[in-house]
């Protein structure tokens, strides 16, 4: 069995209705994963949109997906970031903290430390807003977990090549 | 609560055996020989063996619309649950519970373009009610008892499995469905006190009240209809009904006031239009039934009862919403209705009364009888009149056939009419036939058809010979698509583009071809013994009566147009021409 490796994906479409629903429905009509997956328009006329797929599968699989979100009508360009070198990936996260007594103060010091800040409080809570590599995001969130009730939202990844080629 | 280990096979039998099932119609092929299999082994579950799938969901919709119970079919992957998607849709559109299973590519091969797959869960994402891709055998079982719960609760539908050919061989546990419901989807059944207690206050001090019931009354069951009757008879209402309502209300009752919308009443269109309050008991102000928005109903307080939240101001903005069963709402109602002393204003309930009496004066479904050729109405009114006091159910393919049948034969119960009304599905009435006779195997079922429509789905002429089922097929045969021509003539000056077919078989050989009994009959003075005789024959005939072939559906409200500018018959169409917004309208 090969190994299962996960891959972040840019992908521009036309920034058309039903495109989204094009880019799911090849996943879930053919079984792959998705991890993540973010949308929005990138260019000034707003007439492309960028989707970051996060997905993970078997080197076999990866070139299918590749292949068949390249052979898409409204999709311009698949790039594998992954693949292509090294490329900067990150997240943002909101975390909602329900925490007293020296629990609390123990959340805004791990904060401090994973440099999030804090968007909202309460005399009972915090909400930080952290931004990173999904690696840390996670991190994050399970220090928070041991600390009280919390609630997350994560917008899932952005990715970018290093360097000066620009897409 | 027992758990077994069967095969996945095992447990789709085990499972539809477990939810009351008795008869299923499908038909095999490579992703579902494992299930075929399985049938073959026992006794318990019949099956009917189609001779296309998309029979095979109009049959099951047949069965489910005449017993009030969820039908099921079984089809294969690719082609087979392609072909089954119009009737998803049209069960979706008319709120049929039925359970479609199809067989799948096993899951190791699912994205790799194998051999007859399709990505049936995403084909049939917008036309079902939900769709299931079971890859789990243990999760089988209770993924069947939830697509039950989920096509018969809240406002019915119809429910996709699919299932991959490992699954079927793999080994699972197996448990009988529990009573246990659904972790997220629990349809509100309860209406809202308050807002039931303001539609109680609008109705008792309406002046000129109208209660306009639909489907949703017979989806409900047997107590909402009863509720229903009550709540029309206590309120001494007119009562209209829609095309899926038709037999929700005794059309023998002098309350009622026929059917309304495009080919409806005179008289219940008008008062539609002129009423003061509106009750919608289970309909949900369908293009058809409203006409022009702007212009509907223009001076009423209209209350609207409804299983399914996004009913309520899709299309009309109303002033009391309740989200809920109608038999429980209706029983609401009733109890609060009977505490008040004064239920009605008699004076103006007389005025009102005497208003539509005159409407009903117009005579709206008057037709000019012809000796020496058929006029359709003619030959469903005797049909009705020579089939009324017998078990009889109809069911009807889509045009101008469809009108006439529901206008002129009269329901006196639910689960006795099955038409395609949402989608509108050519080729719907003869396989929905078959699964009526299935379930009621000694009663007179008769598909109202129209020449073109049957040809749609002719092939199931061989199940209905296959099981001799002795279904009806009453064919209005004017040579036309009927209802595009009415169309063409009306808005698009009478060019008939293509609604005139040049070839058509002659149906009582294709009658005889499959082993039927074929009568043609061309003559008004004919028609009875016609009837009297395809009645007397013990199986399958088909009825080949020659009509008028310019006769027009009216009343008719052109799209567009408003209630009260219905049109009465064809000297009416020169006075109020289609609209140039009205053409774009379908």
């Amino acid at each position: 069995m090969e190994d299962i490796e996960r891959h972040t994906i840019a992908v521009l479409v036309d920034n058309e209705p039903g495109v989204l629903a094009r880019v799911i429905g090849l996943f879930s009509g053919r079984g792959y994963n998705i991890e993540s997956l973010t949308v929005s328009s990138v260019t000034e006329t707003k007439d492309v949109s960028r989707i970051t797929i996060v997905t993970s599968g078997t080197p076999m699989i990866i070139a299918q997906i590749k292949a068949q979100l390249d052979r898409q009508v409204p999709i311009h360009s698949v790039h594998d970031l992954t693949a292509e070198g090294p490329h900067i990936e990150r997240e943002i996260a909101l975390i909602k903290v329900v925490a007293r007594g020296p629990k609390r103060r123990e959340s805004l010091r791990i904060a401090d430390i994973f440099r999030a800040n804090v968007a909202d409080t309460t005399t009972g809570s915090f909400v930080f807003a952290i931004d990173g590599s999904p690696g840390k995001v996670d991190a994050f969130v399970q220090l928070m977990r041991d600390l009280g009730k919390v609630e997350v939202v994560r917008s899932g990844s952005v990715a970018i090549a290093r360097g000066a080629h620009a897409l | 609560m027992g758990r077994r280990r069967l095969s996945g096979a095992q447990i789709v039998i085990r499972a539809l055996l477990d939810q009351g099932v008795d008869v299923i119609f499908g038909y095999p092929g490579g992703a579902v020989l494992p299930i075929y299999d399985e049938l073959f082994k026992q006794n318990e579950l019949r099956h009917i063996l189609v001779r296309h799938e998309q029979g095979a969901a109009h049959a099951a919709e047949g069965y489910a619309r005449s017993t009030g119970k969820v039908g099921v079919l079984l089809v294969t992957s690719g082609p087979g649950a392609t072909n089954a998607v119009t009737g998803l849709t049209d069960a979706l559109m008319d709120s049929i519970p039925i359970i479609c299973l199809t067989g799948q590519v096993p899951t190791h091969l699912i994205g790799n373009d194998a051999f007859q797959e399709a990505d049936t869960v995403g084909i049939t994402r917008p036309c079902t009610k939900h769709s299931y891709l079971v890859k789990d055998a243990n999760k089988l079982g209770e993924t069947i008892h939830e697509a039950f719960y989920v096509a018969r609760s809240g406002r019915p539908g119809p429910v996709l499995v699919d299932l991959p050919k490992d699954v079927q061989l793999a080994e699972g546990l197996y448990s009988t469905p529990s009573e246990v419901g659904h972790k997220t989807y629990k349809p509100q059944t309860k209406g809202d006190m308050k807002a039931i207690e303001r539609a109680v206050d609008l109705i008792a001090n309406a002046k000129r009240p109208i209660i306009y019931g639909g489907g949703g009354i017979i989806n409900s069951g047997l107590r909402a209809n009863k509720l229903f009757t009550e709540f029309v008879r206590l309120t001494g209402s007119p009562c209209t009904l829609t095309l899926m309502g038709l037999g929700a209300f005794p059309a023998s009752d002098k309350h009622f006031i026929g059917m309304l919308g495009m080919h409806g009443t005179y008289e219940a269109n008008l008062a539609m239009h002129d009423c003061d309050v509106m009750v919608n008991v289970g309909a949900r102000f369908d293009d058809r039934v409203t006409g022009r928005i702007d212009a509907f109903s223009p001076g009423s307080k209209k209350i609207h009862i409804d299983i399914d939240p996004s009913s309520i101001d899709k299309t009309v903005q109303v002033d009391v919403p309740i989200v809920g069963d109608a038999a429980s709402v209706l029983s609401d109602m009733i109890r609060l209705l009977k505490k008040r002393p004064k239920r009605v204003n008699a004076k103006a309930r007389k005025a009102w009364w005497d208003q539509i009496a005159k409407w009903q004066a117009r005579d709206c479904y008057a037709f000019r009888s012809d000796k020496k050729i058929i006029k359709p109405q003619y030959a469903i009114q005797r049909l009705y009149e020579l089939t009324r006091d017998r078990e009889t159910y109809i069911t009807t393919e889509v045009g101008q056939h469809q009108m006439w049948a529901a206008q002129l034969y009269r329901f006196e119960k639910p689960h006795h009419w099955m038409t395609s009304g949402g989608l509108g599905t050519m080729g719907y009435g003869l396989p929905a036939a078959m699964g009526v006779q299935a379930a009621h195997p000694d009663a007179l079922v008769i598909d109202i058809a129209g020449e073109a429509s049957v040809l749609m789905n002719i092939q199931e002429l061989s199940t209905i010979m296959q099981y001799r089922l002795p279904v009806k097929v009453f064919i209005i045969n004017n040579r036309y698509m009927g209802m595009v021509r009415q169309w063409q003539e009306l808005m698009h000056g009478g060019r008939y583009s293509e609604s005139y077919m040049e070839a058509l078989p002659d149906f009582v050989k294709l009658a005889e071809s499959f082993g039927a009994a074929g009568l043609r009959v061309s003559k008004p003075s004919e028609v009875d013994d016609a009837i009297e005789e395809m009645i007397a024959i013990d199986r399958a005939v088909v009825v080949d009566v020659v009509v008028d072939q310019h006769e027009n559906c009216f009343p008719m409200i052109p799209s567009g147009a408003a209630h009260n500018e219905i049109l009465l018959g064809p000297e009416d169409k020169a006075e109020a021409p289609a609209s140039e917004d009205g053409m774009v309208l379908v």
